[in-house]
């Protein structure tokens, strides 16, 4: 009885936190059922994950830009652009892979800071700078492009980044079809989780702060275990982990450790919290201007070269609409328009549950006009809901 | 008998833990010029804003009588019905539209939606010819200059038939010339029968037009004057504004002998391109170690202005003039530096930028000095927990944790919280904006028991306040600011209540 009573407390209590786990969870489930279990098969998982990819990255970074109460409208062609570039220095200039990766990622920082010069500097709204971005990198794709068209990318290294999975451990005879470095990942992550788990626990106990009880904290510890593993058993089941999750999960890893354990990151936040606080507390709100874009940029750079390898080619119109949906993910998982609140943890699940939505609704055959009016709708509501509850003050 | 054009009785308006008005009592006289005087907080601005509808009927207990009728305002578009017209500090023109667009803003001239710009231009030569302006009433206001501006915010009462003009602090960003132009043109309102409430600092000016003076104080009524005849002198008025009895709530200190002069300000000067206007005029002061130095001066004499100029300039200001850190010229390109060299800022607007309200007690302590908590950019949350508490300790910040977040605090907690974030990053140099601003009795004293504290470590403190008792109580000498400059320095044995009224109302 207390135990279901406890259960209900700690949900109400961080009902903003978990709000957006649980809607995901719903979401699964009800397109599971709704597709006769086709929805949490093994390859649409996977699928799901790999087109999740490339705005989720895109989603962290915003997160960043939303956080220092501003906005990146040129994300989008700024990724279908640098997409491009990629391609034309493999096809065109004849450049190794090694060299067009980091190439790439430079043009996208530099592409970030030149969105931040009139918008620290100058004072101009991020809206309007990044609105020009918008137009000039639209303008810059169709330009590089304007020849060639759509650009075949022939490179197999490149092309594995969006299609390719991490090799398997093949001289091990048990569970046959199973992906066996991707479970022993999982199982590794999980061990990983609880050890964390268990050492800020007592951390915390050691400060006298509020703790879960033991029996939610075990709870706790063994849903998260189980969403782990369960993820990771369905991926196995499948091709194991596609490069493009493991770059996903890598970038969201960093930057969650860049938002809660650095310097770097309390300086980001408290940008967001209060400007003039933060400026006069000595912080150069100017210079942390140009990282978050410069990073966003970046960001960009890794999205447009996650979907150009995903399409085996740079096209036209790549990178359209990207930066709607990453500002979209970025607010359903949890991220103030006010600035200053939003974890890169919760875009991801926002990306996840943007992505899962259109997979879902593809496999059910709801036609693709209906779909975007469901997406505006549970945008509106996760916003309607995240705002709602913060007026409670918890 | 009763020719008062407006009377207001008991009026008594609560804000949560504050009396803002006590039973208060003003009645204005049909025709005249009526001052309302007192310091900051006295309840001058509440008073009006009661009178304005701002806090509506039922907000405040009281009775209001407005030609003769009572009346009981829900907002402020019903006081603009009945003919009252506030003109506030900060005017509320539209700088990008035309002078005759805004004085008609709210009321144009229309038919069934459509405006008659030909009879509203037509309108407005009249009003300006009313306020003496001479002026294409198509020019847009950003283009003039305040005193014009001004009037033109009183054109607009005009154009709206007013009867009582209020006008809140109306000289504080006028020139001379504009001033005398403001007040011959009230002169003239009062001929054609306006009646006029100027709420103003400058004495020496309510003196020159009031026909009545009240004065408030500390939410009450002390008195009400007849000015027509010359009885009433600066002298008088300032006795009645400060008349209070100080009671001892500072903690002693030994007012021992002071160190060498650590600070020093030589010929600032600052101007504000924004609002293209100088603000602040030959400045020239010290600060020696371990000495409480306050800087008296109204609101709006210049004292945050001269707080940021000195830290950092994060506002902008044009500044000229010399900074001298322990001997040292020094040029603060931003807040960092100006910490680097022992500096300390504990803003006036805690809320506003002072502290982060959506982040918890113990972030806002260590943001100031992360240095002292991380390594190589990483943070150390271990020790940055064990910091936050031994502050909390230190200070006696009342909270349930030092994870809570500052917004959950009282306005008590969170200037501690405020201080302990300066603490932290143990600078030489302190200057604290109105360090006990609304918050009770009970933490303003241990907010001066920290103060005191610190000076006896040989920390310096520049302490600025509109509140004289709290300058009296703390100060070891006293620098009275008024209209961005420096009119005058006291050392505490001469310092009194009036000698300082006298110099921040010059």
């Amino acid at each position: 009885m207390s135990f279901i009573r406890n259960v209900q407390k700690i949900l109400k209590q961080n009902v903003r936190e978990y709000g957006m786990y649980i809607a995901l969870l719903a979401i699964i489930v009800f397109f599971t059922t709704m597709t006769n279990g086709i929805f949490i098969s093994s390859r649409n998982i996977s699928n799901l994950l790999n087109q999740t990819g490339y705005i989720a990255v895109l989603a962290v970074g915003m997160t960043l830009v939303i956080v220092i109460r501003h906005i990146d409208l040129s994300v989008g062609f700024l990724a279908g652009f640098l997409g491009a570039m990629a391609a034309i220095a493999m096809v065109q200039w004849h450049l190794p892979v090694v060299v067009v990766i980091p190439l790439v990622m430079s043009m996208g920082v530099v592409a970030g800071l030149i969105t931040a010069f009139p918008v620290a500097q100058l004072g101009i709204p991020s809206f309007v700078a990044s609105l020009a971005g918008w137009l000039i990198y639209r303008g810059a794709l169709l330009l590089v492009t304007l020849k060639t068209g759509t650009i075949i990318i022939p490179n197999d290294a490149y092309n594995a980044i969006g299609n390719g999975y991490i090799p398997d451990i093949t001289n091990l005879n048990i569970l046959p079809g199973m992906h066996k470095l991707t479970l022993l990942l999982g199982i590794i992550s999980v061990v990983l989780n609880i050890f964390n788990e268990i050492k800020n626990r007592q951390n915390k106990l050691a400060y006298n702060f509020e703790v879960l009880t033991v029996d939610m904290f075990i709870l706790k510890l063994f849903f998260t275990s189980t969403v782990i593993l369960g993820i990771t058993w369905v991926l196995a089941g499948y091709n194991g982990l596609s490069w493009t999750v493991v770059i996903m999960l890598a970038v969201v890893a960093v930057y969650h450790y860049i938002t809660t354990k650095t310097v770097l990151g309390r300086y980001i936040y408290a940008i967001g919290g209060n400007p003039e606080a933060a400026e006069l507390s000595g912080i150069d709100v100017k210079k942390l201007t140009f990282v978050v874009f410069g990073s966003m940029g970046m960001l960009s750079a890794l999205s447009g070269i996650l979907f150009s390898s995903r399409l085996q080619s740079a096209t036209t119109i790549a990178g359209q609409l990207f930066e709607m949906d990453a500002i979209a993910a970025a607010y359903v998982g949890g991220v103030s328009a006010a600035g200053g609140v939003g974890k890169v943890t919760g875009s991801l699940i926002g990306a996840l549950v943007m992505t899962s939505l259109t997979s879902g609704m593809n496999l059910m055959g709801i036609d693709i006009s209906s779909q975007y009016i469901v997406r505006g709708l549970v945008l509106l509501i996760a916003v309607i809901f995240d705002v709602s509850t913060r007026r409670r003050g918890k | 008998m009763n020719s008062h054009i407006l009377e207001m009785k008991s009026i008594t308006k609560e804000f949560p833990g504050v009396k803002a008005l006590d039973e208060v009592s003003f009645a204005v006289t049909k025709g005249e010029i009526h001052c309302l005087v007192g310091e900051n907080g006295a309840g001058k601005s509440t008073l009006m804003k009661v009178l304005s509808g701002v806090y509506p009927y039922g907000e405040y207990t009281g009775e209001i009588h407005f030609n003769g009728i009572e009346q009981r305002f829900s907002g402020i578009s019903d006081s603009k019905k009945a003919g009252i017209a506030i003109i506030y500090q900060e005017l509320a023109l539209v700088p990008e539209m035309s002078v005759y667009e805004n004085i008609f803003l709210g009321h144009e001239i229309q038919k069934r939606g459509i405006v008659d710009w030909n009879e509203t231009i037509k309108q407005s030569v009249e009003m300006l010819k009313k306020v003496r302006l001479e002026i294409n009433p198509a020019t847009k206001v950003m283009e003039l200059g305040v005193g014009k501006q001004q009037l033109i915010e009183i054109a607009k009462a005009l154009s709206k038939d007013v009867k009582l003009l209020i006008l809140d602090e109306p000289t504080s960003a006028l020139n001379e010339d504009d001033c005398e132009n403001l007040f011959d043109l009230l002169r003239e309102l009062k001929q054609h029968g306006v009646t006029s409430i100027l709420i103003s600092h400058k004495l020496k000016e309510v003196i020159g037009i009031a026909d009545t003076v009240t004065v408030l104080r500390d939410g009450r009524t002390i008195c009400t004057l007849d000015a027509r005849n010359g009885q009433v002198s600066e002298g008088i008025l300032i006795k009645h504004m400060v008349g209070r009895e100080i009671n001892n709530v500072y903690p002693p200190r030994p007012r021992s002998k002071h160190g060498e002069v650590i600070f020093e300000v030589r010929n600032l000067n600052a101007y504000n391109p924004k609002i293209g206007r100088t603000i602040l005029k030959d400045i020239n002061f010290n600060v020696k170690k371990g000495e409480v130095v306050g800087f008296a001066g109204l609101m709006g004499s210049g004292r945050t202005e001269l707080a940021l100029s000195l830290f950092g300039n994060p506002a902008g200001f044009e500044i000229s003039g010399e900074v001298i850190v322990e001997g040292k010229k020094r040029d603060f390109k931003n807040p960092r530096h100006a910490i680097n060299s022992g500096l300390a800022y504990v803003t006036e607007d805690r809320k506003g930028n002072g502290l982060i309200l959506i982040q918890d007690v113990k972030q806002n302590i260590t943001l100031a000095n992360m240095k002292r908590i991380s390594k190589r950019g990483i943070v150390n949350e271990n020790n940055e927990v064990k910091q936050a508490i031994e502050y909390r300790k230190a200070l006696d910040i009342r909270t349930p944790t030092i994870e809570q977040k500052v917004l959950n605090l009282s306005g008590g907690n969170q200037q501690k919280v405020s201080l302990a974030k300066w603490l932290f990053v143990s600078p030489e140099i302190f200057i604290l904006d109105e360090p006990t601003r609304g918050i009770d009795v009970g933490a303003k004293f241990e907010i001066y028991t920290i103060m005191n504290q610190l000076v006896a470590e040989g920390k310096s403190i520049i302490m600025i306040s509109s509140e004289l008792p709290e300058i009296l109580g703390m100060s070891d000498r006293i620098y009275i600011v008024s209209s961005g400059r420096i009119t005058g320095e006291l050392s505490i044995e001469e310092a009194t209540q009036e000698k300082i009224m006298h110099m921040a109302t010059n």
